[in-house]
């Protein structure tokens, strides 16, 4: 199962390079481009891409940059030119476009052993296909001394084992790194408490018992056979004893092992005098196994080993399915809040650079933040002048300037010069931690769930432990019968109403559907998410990078100059200003003018010709006043839809010695499938919300296009928290969409969340659901998904109730004999789980 | 009947040896990738 098709991509807001690469590739879906444009052949990405990334790269060039260049160079001079010929890229992932080297203080996620080998485990970002693993195994093989350098692709890892200096690991890693592959270590620490034992164990419980089921089974048929009214009935009853005597030795012992995951658990529940579903099991497991035990001794005609252990069989089948999903949230977590941690550069009194843990920052020391970087802390500009991309933070979409005695937030990304800041609060006091209390708070909240299962259970088990306790005392004292018979007719009530296919019901299903969620880009990371999901009746959007895509588009009007845009987009190539990256996203490749110099908050200038607002522009000598309210600083959140030229929104000039200059307008444009997907949210039967925290001139339009009657804006993350606890409290089941760190608190209160894979981190790790790509259909296409598999998770769960209504009363009867109880509860499990694989075939 | 006996025998120890190895092969890891496995089987090995 190729469950880590695509990588949850973290990187996707601009963390380090990652973003940029991944914007500056032709926008699929560019603004439509009206006359004017046609005049010029537009470049199709497919013409000259990238010999290394397979991004678009300039005409005429091999490659895109410096960086793929010498990657390329470095494939081939090892030899390993075969890579290019085998892969097979995968284009929703990270390109393979290296970032420039960072330096990184690697030492304290390394372990040394005993025998002085090190060791380091690192997330890979970029793992496109089996071929990556072997490129990355066959360079790292190169290295002397490396012990083991093994990538693991089912979880996106890479082990690194080596003998000699700890410092070694740092050029192990820019070996990787400069191929294009991000690595980003793991806590040693973290590691070793999240190493899964119980996955191995519950697996090993599954072989033992399967083992067992088939050897006891093999001798029970024997047996059937054997017996007086069976195929042969011509077994003496020593041979006959001598099968029991047999199976009860290898059933006792692996029903011992094998069922340890279910007594455990039915001890820990009844000490806190609840039941769960494993009560029934244990119960019905030891009973009928002690019962059989004294039949066997006693020289009795029946035994029930072969229910007991081919019972733990199946249940244990749905314990590691159920438990196979909940690990896979887990991991994917656990990879989120790595690729999230990073260093702090902090200026030392003498002047050096001292890079340290976010933790171990203290208020008052002075932080240096490169181009780039994200702010580990808040604090205030005490040196420099740059651009900060807050809209992790506070959701604007348009950069800021900072200067000294700027106030700044951690997770606020630097995207000019170098800074230096005095920090006031770190770690636990940051805006950003101050938002993860939020998301506690909230999710304290927010009553806990109850799965499906589990609700179903409590009502179960007091009824199943009711009927076997009265079959047995009315064959006691109403009938008559001897205790021991009385008891053998209560155990067979117990293993026919043993919750086997109920136990299967919604693990398989959850496994099923997960899977093919993953496979349409939808990463589930909650396994009770699906549940919630399907009683979803209102659904929730933020606008900013939720329902409109993250970043600005250019809008070109009917007399757009194309030619005037390739040049813009020569001088942006180099910006990582999120307007110059939408210029470039338009233009499609260019290679980069020579002599750029980019002045952070104002413009690019490449010789005479300047590209920026019109206060820097309009330094050069222009015939036509300046624009009321234009400007690229422009805070004013702008006209959000295609339709809006020559409005309001963020404007950058263009200006060259012997043209007149030329305006290029952006705008936040909507993802290109909202307004289907919210029609086919509708069909479902939802009510549709928006709760912004942008400007309400820039929310009307976008909420009029798409038709939503209900759209508060200017709201602060504590009222959306509210507006969400509001709307759930009036008992409606609420599905928040969001994407930035404001939306983080809300998504946690609401009863089921997602985010797109472009949202902020923290977003991420909050929402049960990520998912992937340009499209808001899958926020659609989800719910359809949690509705089918809740139908059938009903189904099931009628299916394995039903058979027990059935055979219950012929079980208490005492007609159940052993193979008939045998044949029941397999066929019944079997029925569940060929049920559940009718989820398979439904078209997505 | 003593026939029995033997079959007895020889299913328990060859259903026993079956499960020992897939107990070592699971302990020894080689259920931890299983994706990468299905892919580097495409690929030769590098000759350190």
């Amino acid at each position: 199962m190729n469950l880590f098709k695509f990588s949850p991509s973290p990187c996707g807001r601009g963390l380090g390079g990652g973003g940029v690469a991944t914007s500056a590739a032709p926008s699929p879906q560019p603004p439509p481009a009206r006359g004017g444009g046609e005049s010029f052949a537009p470049l199709s990405p497919a013409e000259n891409t990238c010999v290394h990334c397979d991004q678009a790269a300039p005409p005429g060039r091999r490659f895109c940059c410096p960086g793929c260049a010498a990657a390329y160079e470095t494939v081939q001079s090892l030899g390993l030119g075969r890579y290019y010929t085998q892969r097979i890229l995968d284009p929703t992932l990270r390109a393979l476009r290296p970032d420039p080297p960072e330096r990184r203080d690697l030492s304290r996620f390394i372990t040394t052993h005993a025998d002085g080998a090190h060791e380091l485990t690192l997330a890979i970002d970029g793992l496109q296909c089996g071929a990556c693993v072997w490129l990355i195994e066959s360079v790292l093989a190169r290295e002397p001394d490396l012990l083991v350098g093994r990538v693991n692709m089912t979880t996106r890892r890479l082990r690194l084992h080596w003998y000699g200096s700890a410092e070694r690991a740092t050029a192990l890693v820019d070996a990787i790194e400069r191929l294009g592959y991000r690595l980003m270590p793991f806590d040693a620490a973290a590691l070793a408490a999240a190493r899964d034992s119980t996955d191995r164990a519950l697996i090993r419980a599954l072989a033992v018992a399967g083992f067992a089921a088939g050897n006891v089974m093999l001798l029970s048929i024997g047996i059937w056979a054997g017996e007086a009214g069976g195929l042969l009935h011509d077994m003496g009853p020593a041979t006959r004893d001598l099968l029991h005597w047999v199976s009860a030795l290898i059933a006792m012992p692996a029903i011992a092992y094998a069922g340890r995951p279910f007594f455990a658990s039915a001890a820990a529940a009844l000490r806190q005098m609840r039941t769960n579903m494993d009560v029934p099991i244990s119960l019905g497991v030891i009973l009928v196994t002690g019962m059989s035990l004294v039949q066997t001794m006693q020289g009795g005609p029946h035994t029930y080993f072969d229910s007991a252990v081919t019972l733990l069989f199946f249940l244990l089948i749905g314990r590691v399915l159920d438990h196979r999903a909940r690990g896979q949230a887990r991991a994917t977590a656990e990879q989120l809040l790595t690729l999230r941690a990073s260093d702090v550069a902090v200026l030392q009194s003498d002047g050096s650079i001292e890079r340290r843990g976010q933790h171990a920052v203290a208020p008052g020391d002075r932080v240096l933040v490169g181009l780039g970087e994200r702010i580990g802390v808040d604090g205030v500009v005490e040196r420099g002048a740059s651009l900060l991309d807050a809209s992790l933070v506070t959701g604007e979409s348009l950069p800021v300037a900072a200067a000294p005695g700027t106030q700044v937030f951690a997770g606020t990304l630097n995207l000019g010069e170098t800074l230096v800041v005095r920090a006031t609060a770190t770690g636990n006091g940051t805006l950003l931690a101050e938002c993860a209390r939020l998301i506690e708070a909230a999710e304290a909240r927010r009553s806990r769930f109850v799965v499906l299962a589990d609700r179903v259970a409590r009502r179960y088990a007091p009824a199943v432990h009711v009927t076997a306790l009265s079959t047995f005392l009315w064959w006691y004292f109403a009938a008559g019968v001897p205790a021991s018979e009385a008891l053998l007719t209560a155990c067979a009530v117990l293993i026919i109403t043993c919750p086997c296919a109920l136990a299967l019901a919604v693990p398989v299903v959850q496994v099923i559907a997960t899977g093919r969620l993953f496979r349409a880009g939808v990463l589930l990371k909650s396994p009770t998410a699906l549940e919630r999901l399907a009683d979803v009746d209102t659904v929730v959007f933020d606008k900013t990078g939720t329902l409109t895509e993250p970043t600005m588009a250019l809008v070109k009007g009917p007399d757009f100059d194309q030619f005037a845009l390739r040049i813009a987009a020569s001088l942006a190539a180099g910006s990582r200003h999120p307007l110059a990256r939408s210029l470039l996203a338009a233009s499609g490749p260019v290679a980069v003018a020579d002599d750029v110099v980019e002045y952070p908050g104002q413009g690019i200038q490449a010789g005479d010709i300047r590209l920026g607002s019109w206060a820097f522009c309009g330094r050069a000598p222009s015939p036509q006043p300046p624009p009321a309210g234009g400007g690229g600083e422009s805070k004013l959140l702008p006209l959000p839809l295609r339709e809006g030229v020559g409005g309001k929104g963020p404007v950058l000039w263009l200006t060259r010695p012997d043209a007149p200059p030329v305006r290029f307008d952006f705008a936040e444009t909507l993802r290109p499938d909202a307004v289907p997907t919210l029609e086919r949210l509708r069909r479902l039967g939802l009510a549709v919300r928006l709760l912004s925290g942008d400007h309400a001139a820039a929310v009307a339009p976008v909420a009029a296009a798409l038709g939503i009657a209900s759209w508060p804006a200017e709201r602060t993350p504590v009222q959306k928290v509210a507006a969400v606890e509001a709307l759930v409290a009036s008992g409606r089941k609420v599905l928040m969409v969001g994407d930035g760190l404001n939306d983080s608190p809300s998504l946690a209160a609401a009863s089921v969340s997602a985010s797109p894979a472009s949202a902020a981190d923290i977003s991420q790790t909050v929402a049960d659901l990520v998912f992937q790509g340009n499209l808001l259909a899958p926020v659609a296409a989800v719910i359809e998904t949690a509705r089918r598999a809740r139908a059938v998770m009903r189904q099931n769960l009628a299916l394995s109730i039903g058979y027990n209504v059935l055979m219950v009363p012929l079980a208490a009867a005492g007609f159940v004999t052993p193979w008939l109880a045998a044949a029941a509860m397999s066929s019944s499990s079997v029925l569940v789980m060929a049920n559940s694989f009718r989820l398979r075939g439904w078209p997505a | 009947m003593n026939v029995i006996l033997y079959l007895l025998g020889a299913s328990l120890i060859l259903g026993g040896g079956g499960l020992a190895v897939f107990l070592w092969s699971l302990r020894s890891g080689q259920y931890d990738d299983m994706e990468g496995a299905a892919n580097r089987i495409l690929f030769d090995d590098e000759e350190r």
